[in-house]
């Protein structure tokens, strides 16, 4: 599992070696510059630069796929009903804007290892300060969140077994109870650990 | 030195802990008993992470209820289950979390994580995501982000339950080596082998106390 969990991919490449602030700012001006972006031929222009973005990371074309491949039956899914609803041209320009964001996302979380996200987070948060919030905590949030993917998704692994090995495959119920369940005991250990770390003495 | 002095401990209708009373000054020291008995929630009460209904716990000389944030500095605490413990995406990252109030330069982070991993083995997965490691390598990175802090005491709550025989073998010769006090709760008889004493709990109570062949043997009994 590569794709949406952070895995960095160790490299020197330019976009390895770019501050992590610099490429959170990149990330949040390029989602905005897909939003403005109105022609499916832009689009896909602005496509190739993705593509030429992840060439220029050398991360490889399995770690590239991996970014994408969780949305691509949603990507059909909204492809399909905003054909159906808007017209072609709309369903071409909204799918692509979509997967491009996310492929944008992943080759950041690629090139940057959480560490040095969090510390640039930390930093960009520092006003929440006045207000009485913890931009470290905040950042940690990320960190947790980038490391709950894989927790969660072994846990569920594990509960499909469970219900392949008693024959109830197609309950969700059997499904749902006992994942939510393990998750909110992952949570409370999580926690417990984050404060025998010392997280509450920060 | 941990000492609890009688210490009880209540959680809903149950009472887990019933008048605990020991110091504990040896180097290794070795807790076993069966499902329910109160070991883990004894662990807990060492570095603070539960407190007691009634009675203290002192640790390198703190009270747990008014200095738990110290001790903690001094306590470093292994969970049964690494995954619950590793809180970054990557093996260096998660050690390094645990210097991040430390005032280190970056390059004297890198320097002690860098260490920490080669001696416990794991030198070569440094940039690995850590779900990509096994289970006994997530135990084994588990306890370099404790290491790395070189506490004074280590608090183990039943470390070998998920490791195969090889790994066991591994975590219990680390611990040999270690100049730390060291506090192990654990069903794993044979890692117990050699510590400087043992207690056996039974219904929240000590009911042996001793050198392992003494106190094993009576667990033993107990159990059959």
């Amino acid at each position: 599992m590569n794709g949406l969990t952070g895995a960095y991919v160790q490299g020197g490449s330019v976009l390895h070696r770019l501050p992590a602030g610099v490429k959170l700012g990149g990330l949040v001006a390029a989602c905005t510059a897909l939003v403005l972006l109105r022609s499916p031929l832009a689009l896909a222009g602005a496509g190739v630069v993705v593509a030429g973005l992840y060439a220029l990371s050398r991360v490889g074309v399995a770690a590239a796929w991996a970014q994408v491949r969780p949305v691509r039956w949603f990507a059909v899914a909204l492809f399909a009903m905003q054909w159906v609803f808007v017209d072609l041209q709309g369903a071409v320009s909204t799918t692509l804007r979509v997967v491009l964001a996310v492929a944008l996302a992943g080759l950041v979380t690629l090139t940057t290892r959480t560490s040095a996200m969090m510390a640039a987070l930390e930093r960009g948060l520092a006003p929440v300060r006045l207000v009485g919030l913890d931009p470290f905590r905040m950042s940690l949030l990320l960190s947790l969140t980038v490391r709950s993917v894989p927790v969660v998704a072994g846990l569920a692994t594990r509960v499909r077994e469970a219900q392949r090995a008693r024959g109830v495959e197609r309950s969700l119920r059997a499904f749902a109870v006992p994942l939510v369940v393990s998750s909110l005991r992952h949570a409370d250990a999580l926690g417990e650990a984050l404060i025998a770390r010392g997280l509450d003495d920060d | 030195m941990i000492e609890f002095d009688e210490v009880h401990m209540r959680l809903g209708e149950r009472e887990v802990l019933r008048g605990i009373t020991a110091g504990l000054p040896e180097r290794r020291v070795g807790v076993v008993g069966a499902n329910g008995s109160g070991k883990s929630t004894l662990a807990r009460l060492i570095n603070g992470l539960a407190l007691p209904t009634s009675g203290t716990v002192r640790v390198l000389g703190l009270d747990t209820r008014r200095q738990a944030a110290k001790i903690r500095r001094g306590v470093g605490f292994l969970f049964t289950d690494p995954d619950a413990q590793i809180v970054m995406p990557t093996v260096a990252e998660d050690v390094a979390f645990s210097l991040r109030r430390k005032g280190l330069s970056r390059e004297e982070v890198d320097r002690r994580v860098r260490d920490v991993l080669g001696r416990y083995g794991l030198g070569g997965h440094a940039d690995h995501p850590a779900h990509h490691l096994s289970g006994g390598q997530k135990q084994l990175l588990a306890l370099c982000s404790v290491m790395v802090l070189e506490p004074e005491i280590l608090v183990m709550d039943e470390p070998t339950t998920l490791l195969d025989l090889r790994h066991s073998r591994q975590v219990a010769d680390l611990l040999r080596q270690m100049p730390q006090q060291v506090l192990v709760v654990s069903h794993d008889l044979p890692l117990l082998a050699g510590f400087d004493r043992v207690l056996v709990l039974d219904q929240g109570r000590i009911v042996a106390d001793g050198s392992p062949e003494e106190a094993i043997g009576y667990y033993r009994k107990l159990m059959a």
